[in-house]
């Protein structure tokens, strides 16, 4: 039988199990959206489309399936960029589909035409223009399998609307052959027992876990090989839930606003073993003294991440969890004893801490919302102040628990990955944590929560500045607040939430603030949590860009 | 160090403009850059000569293996390959230089494609040493216009340089 172009669409989606889909209309669209209207998939109308992207990849984050987005030509297509660059940079599987102009029009600057492939072809795993419906179910099975697999992230098909409305025989391919892609999924293994050995020989060895983990899967395989061996382990932002931050052996997050522990513990260290962590310039600070007397064992599926910017000495290519499972085997267990006792000073000298007084700190509400939850939430942060008191103050204890932009560092993506977070993990409670910055970059998205009943509890951290912006200009920049404060023009966030639907509250002393976390948590909708916090509290401690990670800044904490 | 590295690639549109966007985007640099079909038609060559240390080269080349595009890649090393370029040399002529422009012409086994009044076009091909001498041979007597081709090469081994020795695709 012959299917439109649309009812191709459809049908493949439905093939792909995508129960689920985020987007916005528009003219090009519109045959695709007929379809949609009686399609066993359940819609989101988010109210921009940048809040779609977001939300397709914070349900990718929160469930590990691929999040599929829609939106149309032009400036829907463009809208949708920020969101494909966030989950370019931190390996999120989306698919995300554009409608373009009749394929005849393109080139000719039609109405709402944007060379959508041309702009994202360096922030998509990959992308195609289907210029015959004849190739659009292969595309998009090939789609979703790029999607998914090696390591993970978007991917863009761009359909002009004469190939929605064009028919063709239905088949959906059962295989995808593609003879460019061919991920390595099995480690070398020479390689891996060379890394054995060199973890059986070591004194001071560290794990070092970021993202790679949670998409493979390989928690449990962390765990094991680092209980087993007695060998610390730090995060990554995107690593943290890979090994439970109430464990001993967990140093947290390490990095520009990483534990001290933790950064002198890899500075210290004879044997780094990172698994799926790309020694980013926020872990490493100053490359060239970087963990200066440590071998590195770089467990990595992407080649390229191999000696990009640290060079490594055993790498290993291939899947965290099916590497790290042969790798146990191999190991005969170190003497870490004293390594230990080293580390277990350090904790002791060096603790995370802030001013815990009578005043009413973000680090304090974030440490209630661990309190209330005990690391059976799902936490979304937004960038900036919030998003690292987040990572620093929740102790995250399970994978796919903190969802945040990593690597592009993006404000405003916090609030629509909760939406689409809550949408993938309905029984999870899920949080926002916010600054006021941030949350007004996607604040349009409210509708999107309200008229879908999703109870996201949202806390914004409200110091009325960007907070982090102005805590360098405090640092670096003689306390010149150069366009940092949000007074004046700040909205009443709990007029706001309710003006739509949702439920507001304020908080402006610490003894209520955990009895409106908990209030929140039994409120079956959506609620913005107002903090007023202290305005200008840093992020502590801090690596200055460009130093090395163990120079740290550790503010005035008596 | 220059090196020589020969891509293949899917031959569709678009893939150029991901090889060149690649290599913009990530400071990579590019001293020329041949394009052409293979002997099967769904797959074309890229010669790409780029410039950088070991560490930039290994980069170049992971990220171009990256690319869903792109079917294999081959850094070729010194001395088992064959590099050839095409060279058009417009050189300025007088009746007092023409038998020395001539002589340099013919010792380089160059050939005059066309001869005007003020000005002789020249004609060479060949590795990047001949290329390199016959213009600084001709340069003395005024060079008009250069125009190159950019580097092609070819492994000197038995074996074809064809996708078909690929791994298995995964299902």
């Amino acid at each position: 039988m012959k299917l439109t172009g649309a009812q191709i669409f459809i049908e493949c989606l439905k093939k792909e199990k995508v129960e689920i889909m985020f987007g916005y209309p528009g003219g090009v669209v519109l045959p695709i959206f007929d379809k949609l209207y009686d399609a066993p998939i359940r819609f989101i109308l988010t109210r921009h489309e940048q809040g779609a992207a977001h939300a397709a990849d914070g349900y990718a984050r929160a469930t590990g399936k691929v999040g599929v987005c829609l939106a149309t030509s032009g400036p829907g297509a463009t809208n949708l960029v920020t969101g494909l660059a966030t989950a370019y940079m931190d390996s999120v599987p989306i698919v995300a589909f554009t409608g373009q102009v009749k394929t005849f029009l393109i080139g000719n600057d039609a109405f709402q035409e944007a060379d959508i492939t041309g702009i994202t072809r360096p922030i998509t795993k990959h992308n195609y223009l289907v210029e015959d419906v004849r190739d659009l179910a292969r595309t998009i099975k090939e789609a979703f399998h790029i999607a998914s697999t090696g390591r993970p992230g978007p991917v863009l098909i761009d359909l002009p609307v004469d190939v929605q409305q064009q028919e063709t025989e239905f088949r959906y391919p059962e295989k995808v052959e593609i003879r460019g892609y061919n991920p390595t999924y099995e480690g070398h293994v020479g390689q891996i027992k060379r890394a054995a050995k060199a973890i059986s020989e070591s004194k001071r060895p560290i794990l070092y876990v970021g993202g790679g983990v949670i998409i493979s899967g390989a928690s449990s395989e962390v765990i094991e090989l680092a209980t087993k061996n007695s060998i610390p382990v730090t995060m990554t932002l995107l690593g943290l839930g890979s090994f439970p931050m109430t464990h001993e052996l967990s140093l947290g997050m390490l990095g520009m606003h990483g534990t001290a522990y933790a950064n002198h513990a890899i500075m210290e260290s004879d044997l780094i073993i990172a698994v799926g962590a790309r020694f980013d310039d926020r872990v490493t600070g100053k490359v060239d003294a970087f963990a200066p007397h440590a071998k590195i064992i770089h467990i990595d599926i992407d080649p390229a991440s191999v000696s990009k910017t640290v060079d490594v000495d055993i790498p290993i290519v291939g899947d965290a969890k099916k590497v790290l499972k042969n790798l146990i085997e191999y190991v005969k267990k170190p003497d870490t004893s004293a390594w230990l006792k080293q580390i277990a000073e350090w904790k002791k000298l060096y603790p995370l801490k802030y001013k815990n007084d009578s005043k009413l700190r973000p680090q304090y509400v974030v440490e209630q919302i661990w309190e209330a939850t005990k690391g059976d939430a799902i936490i979304c942060t937004e960038v900036g102040q919030n998003q690292m008191w987040a990572a620093q103050f929740y102790k995250f204890t399970k994978p796919r628990t903190i969802i945040s932009s990593g690597g592009l560092g993006t404000m405003g993506y916090g609030f629509p990955a909760a939406i689409g977070a809550q949408l993938g993990r309905p029984g999870t409670p899920v949080f926002d944590i916010a600054g006021d910055g941030s949350i007004q970059m996607n604040i349009q998205e409210l509708a999107t929560a309200v008229t879908n009943k999703l109870p996201v509890k949202v806390a914004i951290l409200n110091n009325c500045y960007l907070g982090m912006v102005r805590q360098w200009q405090e640092l670096f920049y003689k306390r010149r607040y150069s366009q940092v404060c949000m007074e004046g023009a700040q909205p009443d966030f709990v007029k706001l939430a309710e003006s739509y639907g949702a439920v507001g509250m304020r908080i402006t002393k610490k003894e209520e603030v955990r009895p409106a976390i908990d209030k929140a948590l039994s409120i079956n909708n959506i609620v913005f949590m107002d903090f007023h916090v202290e305005k200008e509290e840093n992020v502590f401690p801090m690596v200055p860009a460009g130093e090395a990670i163990n120079k740290m800044l550790e503010g005035d904490l008596a | 160090m220059k090196h020589t590295i020969s891509v293949l690639v899917e031959n569709k549109f678009g893939v150029l403009a991901r090889i060149a966007g690649l290599f913009s985007a990530r400071g990579f640099n590019i001293s020329s850059l041949a394009v052409g079909e293979t002997e099967d038609p769904t797959v074309s060559r890229m010669t790409i000569v780029s410039e950088g240390d070991d560490k930039t080269l290994e980069q170049i080349k992971k990220q171009l293996n990256k690319l869903i595009d792109v079917i294999k890649v081959v850094d070729f090393k010194e001395g088992d390959f064959l590099d050839r370029e095409l060279i058009l040399i417009k050189v300025a002529v007088t009746p007092k230089t023409r038998p020395q422009i001539l002589e340099t012409i013919e010792s380089c086994g160059a050939r005059i494609e066309n001869a005007g009044a003020k000005s002789l076009c020249v004609e060479a091909t060949g590795d990047q040493t001949k290329v390199r001498t016959l213009l600084e041979l001709l340069r003395p007597f005024g060079i008009i216009e250069v125009v190159r081709t950019g580097r092609v090469a070819m492994d000197k081994s038995d074996k074809g340089f064809k996708p078909e020795g690929k791994p298995e695709v995964n299902e």
